[in-house]
Formats: structure tokens, C-alpha cells, sequence
């Protein structure tokens, strides 16, 4: 029996503008301080109206584009009817019949390494509602309403159910928040609720007869973390398997409706929902407050033409342009974009993109953890790294001494002193790391050590290469910058041509 | 003084002159509304104090020499829907009996900048859903020229409160006639202008794509002097038209050259009264005599302009009065067992019968697999209404109808007949489905001694050709001129 989890993700994206969707408040997290970033019109009092705030309406066609969407030209703003106390005016301002976009795709790294292609069914601008909080106590106290919230834009992107793992559903949320934060529209933050997500999940289950049936749909609400996204879906489809395995019980029976469930984070369960009153009917109809909202080729010209580099082709590019694996470019471009900037310019500037990935994904990230920054706030600025790396690549430098003056770098930096390029010579020079650049001196030093190793030499004349051992310990005492390969190689040699 | 005499105008070249002080002015309003408004009831509130200090303000003001508004000095009544920061706003509602909005409507603005004196709060239907002023939850409004009629609506204690001389200016608000309407029913002049004409920001929306906000006066030049503030393009509201305001009342009184008046057969049916008929051709003639040509236009698709309003109009009002919920601002219920019996309960006591039917009807509308039957083919309709006025615009320059197919009918003789109450906005609705400016103005009266009003509407835009029209019309004629007795012992 082959069972497939099959997911669709709706990911709510706050979008980072100064104000408000339809008003002019301030559009900023605020929780501490309720209802005070409000005004007759996100209010919802009487008489106040909206005004569409162009800057969300830009953002949201910067991430359509990204998403690779269908970009309507003309578009219009609906109201969903529904009673809630965080919504004041007991409508939503939405997009209904007539999206700003729709049909897109965005492509992620499946766990098998494959890249899988998901289908984006729409993606449209609406307002974000208020946050209402009870009483917890079960002692029945007030439950209270901050509008701070409400009013602040909200992208809603819809993906096809396209993913066929929890896993990959992550990996989809991933990539997505990714590439927001790369077009700087959001700060994604999940703890804050900038981007929260709801699942969409059932079972593909074949049949011992070949067939292949499907389990009733179920939308888990408000996933507010990653791995509660997969937790959940985990979650999921083993309950759903387990139920249908006792009830039998599958999509398009009589009865069997679309399920939301909620998601418990510490008990690690879904868990069933208060359905809406009966079936929600939104009656949505055109705002007739708003105007439609028609787009012209020379914006969407002007506004392809303010977009960075996506993640995705920019992971490409660093392969293909920096010799990276796909390994390498993905934590590189994973990391963020201020990140892989830093990388590019390390590359650039000491000309060896696999150098400069090995030194930016170890011991870079390695200080970044240690130290809980974030690359902006990394001591040794991209030029200086490329500068040491250099010296590396030019084999003035071995590897071991460069961990020793990036160390030396680091080191200076936490006792006040900003590292600097000329830093790096100073550091070399103190100790004493450089490579002998004369072989001549190197060759002398050799011939001089053989000839006090009369037994090893033989040795190695016999094919016994680790014998050489001792004389590459003498020789390394005596010159510290030496590359310990080199001069093994060199005494090797030596050895063998005085054969 | 009185007022009755006197045309906005007239007031103020006297504030201007100095022969009329501001504060004598707002006194002998606030004077007549202390005489006859118990008997009358157009005001639902107001306070004598701050209108008599903004008068003495401006008073000083001018004395000083200083720049004044261009309204300086004159009171205004304002209709209880449109919101004035720190004012109680009611909408004539239980649900907003005490809703004191923290912001100032758009023409709020616009009257504080003229240097108006807002002189208080007049009556309406509950949500401004009346023809009558029935449906106010607080008081009736009659009818100055008689007392056991009603005076329209829904902006009826406007209309009334300028007719019985209580206030040479009024703030009504338009949906599918309710200024015009009770304009016409007592005997004064009322415009609607073209939607966008003038912001609806701060005016408690009872159907967004229909609602305007339009000014009353005793004569045309009263009503285009207050146009004048009223106009004009606002960034908060987002159908508000960016669109140079024309100085309404410089040209009024050249006549129109080459006018085109153009006439309906649509609006010439069974059900118009016949004193209204001969009242409106009557008019029509004194066009004529003018000069204007006459030409007959059709409007096919003004059959359907009630069954489309009540569609529309609900189904935006259904959404639009859906916030009142008692959970933020205004009325809640005091009993209730949950969130969901809250909501019913405040909604429930909160509004009255006309309201509650109206939001029954919009939700309906607008349910799920009514929509395209209803709201949708309603849309569509309003599009071939508009197309017939389009059309009808290029043969002539305004239209000139009865505003009402009867004068005013008496309190309680349509309360409990909807669909009578609602045939009564026949021939206002379309311009607001069209979005067109209309006026009514004085052009008879009823053997009963009761008023007859004509309508002229235009293109949209055309205030500037619609009030010159109707200013042509006006200065040939005295009805405008005429006043209702105001002794108080008429009270019935």
C-alpha cells in the first residue's frame, strides 16, 4: 500500500511598509503598547474610508514577479463579511475573483537532492485583522482586542498541492521565506507573525486493486515555525492514515467536508476545531469604497527593473561562476543575502571561489554561531579575508597559518583593534609565518638535514616515503612559514635526484 | 430680523457690509429654533453656546480686519450622519445615540475653513434609509407648510429647517434622493452633486457608490455659494474626483445660450400626480419661453431604476452597517449569553424595523448563489441606465422631471406600505445609479398649498450648466420666494 502526503501551503506574508494598508498609521509590531497605532479609518469607524498605499501594492508585484506569477492588469479589492471582534469593521478588504496575480512556481530542493517545480495558484494583497486575547485563567475573565494589527498589508500566497512530503513542505516555506527576505518585503519574522502559514493536507493511498483513493482534506491553522510546519504535517498524515484504516472514510463520501484543525506545539498534536458556523458564506462583492486598480506595462517595466537577483538563479550563478558544488552554493545562498554578498566579495576578491566557500561556511559561520552575530556585524571585513585568502591561494601562506592570523584577526578585534589588511602582514611578519619564497634556502636547509640522516635517506631511496618523517619535523623547527607538503616534496625530491 | 426675507445672498452682503453681525444672525436662528421646533422637530440636537462663540470669533475677526472664509459668519445645519470631531454624530439610531466621533468629516473641514457656524444636529431617517424621517429612532420631523405631513427624507430635518427659516444653510445626503426629495416637499432648493464631487469622508456610509453629500438653501445662488465649500477633490476619499472646482455662483445669472432641456416620456406615467405634471410642464414652458429648445429623450432602461436601487443599495448597506456589532463603539445590548448572541442582541435592539429590513434584503443579495442572479445583474443594469443617460446627454444639456410623483404625503400613510414608501424615489434614483448631479427647486404648488418641485439633472460635472439652468428658471419665477405661515398655533 504506497501512501502519499499530499500538502498545499496559503503562507500569510506581512509586508514591511511604513504604513498601514488603507491608512496612514504606522505599520510596525507592537504589542506592548495595544491600540495606539490606529485611526478612524483602520478602526473601522463610522464615516472613515481607505486609500490604497501604492509602496504595498509595489511589494506585492515585486514578490509576484519573483514568483514567477501571471500579473493581472486590471484588479479590484472585495470584502469578505464576517463577525469577529478583531475585525472591526466586520468585513475584510481582500481580493477575490480577481487577484493581483496568479499562476507562478517556484522551484525547491527536495530531500533527494531533486529540485521539485511548485505551482502557485495565486497570490493576493489583503488587510490583516486585529489579535484578540482571552483570558486564560478558565477564571472567565474579558477577553481583549489590539487593532494595532489591523490594517497592516498582507500578502496571501497560495501554492498548488504540489508537495508531496512534510519535509519538502518545509523546505517550500524555506525557500519562500528566503527569497522574501531577499526581496527585503517582509522581515518574515515567524515569532512576531509576519509570515504564518496554514497547511492544506490529505492522503494518496493506492489500493490493493491499483487505485488509488484519496483522504477527506484537512487545514491545519497557524503554523508559526518551520518545524512546526513539518511537525505538523508529520502529525497529520499519520492520523489521517491511522482514521481512515478504522473509518474508511474519504474525500467526496457524503458528508465528509474540509476539516481545519488547529496545532498544538507542545503536545505535538493536531487537534479539531470548532467548525465555522455552518458553512462560511464571506458574501464577498466588489469595495465600493476603493477604485480598481489597473497596472501599466510601464510599471511592471519599473518595477522588474528594481529587482535584486532571485536565490535561486544567484545559487546557480555561484556554481557556475565560483566552481561551488550545489552543496556549498545552497548554504551560501541559504544564509541569507548580506551573507552570500559577503562570500561574493571574499571570491572576488582573492580569486578562488572554492578557498573562499570553505573559509566563509567554516570558519566564518563558525565565529557567526559562536559569537551570535550576523554576518553585517563580523569583525573581519569581506576585503581583509580576501587579502589573507590570497596570500593562501599564491601559496605565500599555508592554510594552517592563515587560521592562525584569522584567529590573530579575531583576537585583535575583541581587544579594540579593527582588523586590517595591513594588519595581516604585520601578523605574519610577528610570527613568522611567511613562506619561504627562495627554494634556494629551503634546498640548502634540506641537504644539509639529509646528510645527518644517512639511514632514513636510505630508506626513503627504498620506497620507505614516511621515513622522511624525522628530516620534514628538523627542517619545519628551523623554518616556520614552510608549507610542511612542500618540503616533503622537496626532500623527496632530493633525495631522488642525488640517486 | 427675519429670516425669511432674506436669500443667503442677502445675509452675506449684510455680514459683509457690517449691517448684520454674525451673532445676531445665529441668534435669531437659534431664536427660531427655540419658537417652532418643538412643534417641527428638524433638529435632533444642538448646542447654542459654541455656535454663538464661533459667531462672536468671526465677529471679532471681521472687526479686526482679518481674512475671512468665504462662508463667514452664515450657520449651517448639518445632517446627524456626517461626523464632526468631539460631535455627538447619531444617524438618528439607538446604535450611535451616543457615538462622539474623534474626526471631522471632509466638508466639516471645509465649513471650519469657510468660517460657517455649525449650528446643530438636524433629523433623519434612522441611517439616512427613509423617505420620511419615519424611520428616526428619536423624533418625527413635520412638514413647516403642514404639520400632519411629512417632510421627506431622508434628510428631511434639513430640508425643514431651512424651509421654516431656522437656518439659511443645510448639509443633507443623497442615496436615491433624500435631497432632493425632501427639497422638494418643503419647498426649497436641494442638489446632489456628481458622485465624487464632494468627499464622503466622514459621512456615515449607508450605500458607498450611491451616497453625495449636497447642500439645501432658499434659493439657487444659496445653494452654489455653498457648493462653492462643499466641492473638491480629497485624497481620503478614494472616488472623490480630482477635478478643478468651478466658481458655481460667479456666472449664475447669465442665462444659458442655445439651452437644450430635454424631456422624458418615461417619467410622464401613471402614478404622477396631476398637479405635479401640470407643474412640471408648466416649467417646462417658461423654458421654452426662454428661448431653450425642447427635445423629448428616452430613457428605457428607468424601469428598472427602483429594482436596481434595492438591490444595490441594501447590499452595500448591509455590509457597510455590518460594524455596528457592539463590540467597539456605540450601542451594546445589556443581556446576552455569548459572542454570537451579543452580536443579535445589539443588532437587534440597536436598529429599527426599515434598517433591519434593508440589511435582510442586502445579505440576501449577496449570498452565496444569489449573487450573480441579483447584485451582479444589478450591476449590469446600473450600466444601462447610466448608458441611456449618456446618450440622452448628447442631445440636450439637462433633464427636467418631476422630483416626486406626488407632494408630501402625511405621517403614517405609507409607513406600512415598503414598497409604496420605496416607489416614491422613482424619479431621484437613477441619478444616483448614474452618478449624475441633480437639483430640485420650487415650481409650484399643490391646490392643498403644498409645495411641487422640479428636477433638472446633467451630465456629470455639469454642476456649473445645471445650477446656471436652474438660477434661469428661478429668476423668472417666485416660488422660492414663497414661505410657510409659522405660527405656532398650527400645531397639530
Amino acid at each position: 500500500m504506497k501512501v502519499t502526503t499530499v500538502v498545499g501551503l496559503e503562507v500569510h506574508v506581512q509586508l514591511h511598509t511604513r504604513t498601514k494598508i488603507f491608512c496612514g498609521c504606522v505599520n510596525r509590531f507592537n504589542p506592548d503598547a495595544p491600540n495606539t497605532q490606529t485611526c478612524p479609518v483602520c478602526l473601522g469607524l463610522p464615516g472613515a474610508l481607505p486609500v490604497m498605499n501604492q509602496e504595498a501594492f509595489r511589494l506585492s508585484l515585486v514578490t509576484a514577479m519573483a514568483l514567477n506569477c501571471e500579473l493581472a492588469r486590471f484588479t479590484k479589492w472585495d470584502r469578505k463579511q464576517y463577525y469577529y471582534p478583531d475585525l472591526p469593521k466586520a468585513y475584510q478588504i481582500s481580493q477575490y475573483d480577481l487577484p493581483f496575480s496568479h499562476d507562478g512556481w517556484l522551484d525547491v530542493s527536495s530531500e533527494d537532492g531533486e529540485t521539485r517545480h511548485i505551482r502557485i495558484n495565486r497570490a493576493h494583497l489583503e488587510e490583516d485583522a486585529g489579535k484578540n486575547t482571552h483570558d486564560e485563567s478558565g477564571r472567565g475573565g474579558d477577553s481583549q482586542v489590539d487593532l494595532n494589527r489591523c490594517g497592516t498589508p498582507l500578502l496571501e500566497i497560495v501554492s498548488e498541492p504540489d508537495l508531496r512530503s512534510a519535509a519538502e513542505a518545509k523546505a517550500y516555506l524555506e525557500e519562500l521565506h528566503l527569497l522574501l527576505t531577499y526581496l527585503g518585503v517582509s522581515d518574515c519574522n515567524m515569532q512576531e507573525g509576519s509570515l504564518r502559514c496554514d497547511a492544506n493536507v490529505n492522503l494518496h493511498i493506492e489500493q490493493n486493486n491499483g487505485e488509488t483513493i484519496a483522504t477527506p482534506i484537512v487545514e491545519i491553522k497557524n503554523l508559526n515555525s518551520f518545524r512546526g510546519v513539518e511537525a505538523a504535517i508529520t502529525y497529520e498524515a499519520d492520523r489521517q492514515q491511522e482514521e481512515y484504516s478504522k473509518t474508511g472514510r474519504k474525500l467526496g463520501d457524503p458528508g465528509v467536508e474540509k476539516e481545519t484543525r488547529g496545532w498544538n506545539a507542545e503536545r505535538n498534536v493536531t487537534f479539531a476545531q470548532r467548525g465555522k458556523e455552518e458553512a462560511s458564506d464571506y458574501r464577498y462583492f466588489p469595495d465600493p469604497d476603493l477604485m480598481p486598480v489597473t497596472v501599466s506595462d510601464e510599471q511592471l517595466a519599473e518595477v522588474r527593473g528594481s529587482l535584486c537577483e532571485f536565490p535561486a538563479a544567484r545559487r546557480d550563478r555561484f556554481e557556475a561562476e565560483y566552481g561551488l558544488s550545489k552543496y556549498d552554493a545552497s548554504v551560501v545562498i541559504n544564509q541569507g543575502e548580506k551573507f552570500a554578498d559577503y562570500f561574493e566579495s571574499v571570491a572576488k576578491g582573492c580569486g578562488d571561489g572554492k578557498q573562499a566557500v570553505n573559509w566563509v561556511t567554516q570558519n566564518v559561520l563558525r565565529e557567526l554561531n559562536e559569537r551570535s552575530v550576523t554576518v553585517a556585524d563580523f569583525p573581519i571585513p569581506a576585503d581583509v579575508l580576501a587579502a589573507l585568502l590570497q596570500r593562501i591561494v599564491n601559496g605565500d601562506l599555508t592554510v594552517k597559518s592563515g587560521r592562525e592570523v584569522f584567529d590573530e584577526l579575531l583576537s585583535d578585534h575583541d581587544k579594540g583593534m579593527p582588523p586590517s589588511i595591513e594588519r595581516i602582514s604585520a601578523i605574519i611578519d610577528e610570527k613568522g609565518l611567511a613562506m619561504l619564497a627562495d627554494t634556494g634556502e629551503l634546498d640548502s636547509l634540506i641537504d644539509a638535514t639529509i646528510a645527518d640522516h644517512a639511514k632514513a635517506v636510505e630508506d626513503i631511496r627504498n620506497g620507505k616515503l614516511q621515513a622522511a618523517g624525522p628530516i620534514i619535523g628538523k627542517v619545519m623547527k628551523q623554518l616556520k612559514g614552510a608549507d610542511p607538503q612542500t618540503v616533503r616534496e622537496r626532500i623527496i625530491e632530493r633525495i631522488q635526484q642525488n640517486s | 430680523m427675519s429670516l425669511s426675507t432674506h436669500t443667503t445672498q442677502d445675509l452675506l452682503d449684510q455680514l459683509q457690509s457690517g449691517q448684520l453681525t454674525s451673532t445676531e444672525l445665529v441668534t435669531t436662528c437659534l431664536d427660531r429654533i427655540d419658537a417652532h421646533d418643538e412643534r417641527i422637530g428638524a433638529f435632533l440636537h444642538f448646542e447654542r453656546e459654541p455656535a454663538l462663540q464661533q459667531a462672536a470669533e468671526i465677529d471679532r475677526r471681521r472687526q479686526a480686519g482679518g481674512t475671512l472664509g468665504a462662508l463667514a459668519g452664515l450657520p449651517v445645519a448639518i445632517k446627524d450622519n456626517i461626523c464632526a470631531n468631539g460631535t455627538r454624530t447619531t444617524c438618528a439610531s439607538r446604535m450611535l445615540e451616543n457615538f462622539v466621533p474623534p474626526y471631522d468629516a471632509h466638508i466639516i473641514e471645509r465649513l471650519r475653513q469657510a468660517d460657517a457656524v455649525l449650528l446643530g444636529r438636524t433629523n433623519l431617517d434612522e441611517f439616512a434609509m427613509g423617505s420620511s424621517c419615519e424611520n428616526s429612532a428619536f423624533q418625527q420631523t413635520r412638514n413647516p407648510w403642514d404639520t400632519e405631513r411629512t417632510p421627506g427624507g431622508s434628510s428631511g430635518g434639513s430640508a425643514a429647517a431651512v424651509a421654516a427659516g431656522m437656518t439659511p444653510l443645510s448639509i443633507g445626503s443623497d442615496t436615491g434622493g433624500s435631497i432632493r426629495q425632501p427639497a422638494a416637499f418643503c419647498g426649497v432648493v436641494g442638489m446632489k452633486p456628481t458622485y465624487g464631487r464632494v468627499s464622503r469622508y466622514g459621512l456615515v456610509a449607508f450605500a458607498s457608490s450611491l451616497d453625495q453629500i449636497g447642500p439645501f438653501a432658499n434659493d439657487v445662488t444659496g445653494v452654489s455659494r455653498l457648493l462653492e465649500v462643499l466641492a473638491g477633490h480629497d485624497e481620503r476619499d478614494s472616488t472623490s474626483i480630482d477635478r478643478r472646482v468651478p466658481a458655481y455662483s460667479q456666472n449664475l445669472d447669465q442665462p444659458l445660450d442655445g439651452l437644450r432641456i430635454g424631456i422624458a416620456k418615461e417619467h410622464f406615467v401613471e402614478g404622477l400626480h396631476p398637479e405635479v405634471e401640470q407643474a412640471v410642464r408648466s416649467a417646462v414652458d417658461v423654458y421654452r419661453s426662454l428661448g431653450a429648445e425642447i427635445k423629448e429623450v428616452t430613457l428605457p432602461h428607468s424601469k428598472y431604476c427602483v429594482a436596481v436601487y434595492y438591490i444595490v443599495a441594501p447590499s452595500e448597506a448591509s455590509s457597510n452597517l455590518a460594524r455596528y456589532d457592539g463590540v467597539h463603539y456605540g450601542f451594546r445590548a445589556e443581556k446576552f449569553d455569548n459572542m454570537i448572541d451579543m452580536y443579535s442582541a445589539t443588532r437587534g435592539e440597536g436598529f429599527g424595523d426599515e434598517v433591519k429590513r434593508r440589511i435582510m434584503l442586502g445579505t440576501y443579495a449577496l449570498s452565496a448563489g444569489y449573487y450573480d442572479a441579483y447584485y451582479l445583474k444589478a450591476l449590469k443594469v446600473r450600466r444601462l441606465i447610466r448608458q441611456d443617460f449618456d446618450r440622452a446627454f448628447e442631445e440636450v444639456d439637462v433633464i427636467a422631471s418631476p422630483v416626486t410623483p406626488t407632494p408630501a404625503f402625511k405621517i403614517g400613510e405609507l409607513i406600512d406600505d415598503p414598497l409604496a414608501m420605496y416607489l416614491t424615489d422613482i424619479y431621484t434614483i437613477s441619478a444616483n445609479l448614474a452618478g449624475l448631479p441633480g437639483v430640485s427647486l420650487p415650481c409650484g404648488f399643490s391646490s392643498e398649498g403644498l409645495p411641487i418641485g422640479l428636477q433638472l439633472q446633467a451630465a456629470p460635472f455639469e454642476e456649473e450648466r445645471l445650477l446656471r439652468a436652474a438660477r434661469m428658471y428661478e429668476r423668472e419665477t417666485d416660488w422660492h420666494t414663497r414661505r410657510p405661515a409659522m405660527n405656532s398655533n398650527s400645531a397639530s
